[in-house]
């Protein structure tokens, strides 16, 4: 045993820093949950502010607007997770399609890139190009079409963050798929095409089937982000007037946690959406582990 | 079968004009803002600007670049973006050193790597960590922007699955040779694995420099505040002052101009390493995910 710990020590060493890092900003705000079940104090800290058991989760099943904030969550994130999954993986079928190897590359470059910016750039330019008189409206009212108030109509700024976030990832999330689909073995096709198949049928019968348990897999894990209908992306659009449809639980708990001050509340509502998040991503590994043999270690 | 080789030629223009229009649609934004950034006030005041200039000038970019706050901006995220990625790094390949190892030899892996994957499943949420920040005596620190983000169990993961993939010959013919753990970690498995490293380096990179929250929360200092959120509080709600402007330099200048001119220096970045990105990005994606 001693001749295996001088052994192994320098790998014990090299986790050190880490396994310190995640414990103090990973694993005490993990205890910081207690907060939630807290009337907190800052000047009393958390081991003395005064324990109040489920007054703000009561609260937060009772009140409409964080009951508003949850739905609006979950509608947001469900139709990012549904179009952003279909979106990537028929788009790779097009692009699979392609045989100028040049002219696929500049289409991956092009689209790979909004997933490269942040939400604050994106954010601006977005807001710029779907105000009332900006270049879409314009467009639309050429083409005959009245305006649309994109940001300031709850629907349509629902319609907006999921149009806008799959037009950021769906380049990405082509990746995998065509990587996936250039695996495929050529000889299926090859014997296809003397059976006389077109482009679609082999699509179909070939490419769709080959890639199917990737898609499965990533959209099963997917289903993990039921509750993050992306912060960074409703912070640099929203406003005031579609509050009432567009608020999501992380800018909720920003603004009444750290803005107005009621940290207790706002911790209530963020462990709701992490242990919801926890309960999901667990179910949905082990099911992908089970079904589809994935593994991340 | 004329018939079938004209149809699928037809598909194939069809499908070409597809992707283009779709990609171009991508970039189409950004093209945007480049032409308002170099229109003149009257032009981008009242949206006369499409995807090209009107009345070109190099106004906007000068008022912004020769703006102190943007600078001082632009200097902590340059820090934060080469700390943040050599810290980051470091720790990325000495923990993923470790979990490479076979869980009869190294006992304990097990442990690491439930105590590195449970903080991916669960977290603490934003008011718990930022309690923990602000006791830590971190605020308007860099160190606040770059030790909570330090250790990406992602890329540890993806760098652990490269690690594993080198010969065990080379480190036991290493180990015969006396080299220890150190040596082996620098002389055998660094050098092996330098294209990983660069991807993995690239995106923390791009993950540094494009993050805002993080400074707008923990930085309550003007000059402190990463570029990032800089743009994010100019672009959200826009005060000249905050760039060190008077009233009277926006006579020939719109604020729609100066803020696309902001919008596009602070993509400038992005937009020089994405060839190198693009290089690598590919193959760091599929490193991990598809394995045999």
């Amino acid at each position: 045993m001693k001749m295996y710990f001088r052994k192994t020590w320098p790998l014990h060493l090299f986790l050190l820093p880490s396994v310190l890092l995640l414990i103090v900003f990973n694993y005490i705000p993990m205890a910081g949950f207690l907060i939630g079940f807290e009337d907190f104090k800052p000047w009393l800290g958390i081991l003395k502010s005064p324990f109040v058991g489920l007054k703000h989760f009561k609260f937060m099943f009772n009140d409409p607007t964080a009951i508003q904030v949850i739905w609006n969550t979950f509608i947001i994130a469900i139709f990012k997770i549904i179009v952003g999954a279909i979106v990537p993986f028929a788009f790779s079928l097009f692009l699979n399609e392609v045989r100028a190897m040049l002219f696929k590359r500049t289409i991956q470059s092009l689209i790979y890139l909004p997933h490269f910016l942040n939400w604050v750039i994106l954010g601006g330019i977005l807001t710029d190009l779907l105000a009332t008189n900006g270049l879409i409206n314009q467009l639309l009212e050429g083409l005959g079409l009245n305006r649309i108030f994109f940001l300031g109509s709850g629907d349509w700024f629902r319609f907006t963050l999921v149009t806008s976030d799959v037009w950021k990832e769906f380049g990405f999330g082509t990746i995998i798929y065509l990587a996936a689909m250039t695996g495929i073995n050529q000889s299926l096709y090859e014997a296809a095409d003397i059976d006389g198949a077109n482009n679609f049928n082999k699509a179909i019968h070939i490419t769709i089937p080959a890639v199917i348990p990737i898609a499965i897999v990533i959209a099963t894990l997917s289903l993990g982000n039921i509750l993050n209908a992306g912060f960074d992306q409703v912070y640099n659009m929203y406003n005031p007037l579609v509050y009432q449809k567009g608020d999501i639980i992380d800018t909720y708990v920003y603004r009444v946690g750290l803005l107005q001050g009621s940290f207790s509340l706002a911790t209530a509502v963020g462990f709701f959406k992490s242990v919801i998040g926890f309960v999901l991503i667990a179910t949905t590994y082990k099911l992908a582990s089970k079904y589809a043999n994935y593994r991340i270690f | 079968m004329l018939k079938l080789k004209f149809s699928n030629r037809m598909f194939q223009y069809a499908n070409h004009l597809f992707l283009s229009i779709v990609a171009i649609l991508c970039i189409l934004p950004m093209i945007h803002v480049l032409a308002v950034s170099l229109s003149s006030n009257y032009a981008t005041t009242s949206f006369l600007v499409k995807l090209w200039p009107i009345g070109f000038t190099w106004d906007a970019y000068e008022k912004a670049l020769n703006s102190n706050n943007f600078l001082v901006a632009f200097k902590v995220s340059i820090l934060r973006t080469v700390f943040g990625t050599l810290i980051s790094m470091t720790l990325t390949m000495l923990a993923a050193y470790s979990m490479s190892k076979d869980n009869r030899y190294f006992r304990g892996r097990t442990v690491y790597a439930w105590f590195f994957v449970f903080t991916m499943l669960f977290h603490g949420g934003l008011i718990p960590t930022y309690l923990v920040v602000q006791k830590a005596g971190l605020m308007n620190s860099l160190w606040a922007l770059i030790l909570p983000v330090a250790v990406n169990v992602f890329n540890v993961v993806l760098m652990m699955n490269f690690f594993r993939g080198i010969p065990k010959e080379l480190e036991e013919a290493a180990a015969i040779d006396g080299a220890g753990h150190f040596r082996v970690l620098f002389t055998i498995f660094f050098p092996i694995s330098l294209p990983s490293i660069a991807t993995l380096s690239l995106f923390t990179m791009v993950f540094h420099w494009n993050s805002w929250f993080d400074g707008m929360i923990y930085m309550n200092q003007a000059n402190k505040i990463p570029l990032a959120t800089f743009l994010q509080a100019l672009i959200a709600g826009f005060d000249y002052t905050q760039i060190g402007l008077n009233p009277s330099d926006l006579e020939n200048l719109s604020e729609r101009s100066l803020k696309s001119a902001l919008i596009f220096i602070g993509t400038l970045p992005i937009l020089l390493v994405y060839p190198f990105l693009q290089k690598y990005f590919v193959k760091g994606m599929t490193l991990g995910s598809v394995k045999e």
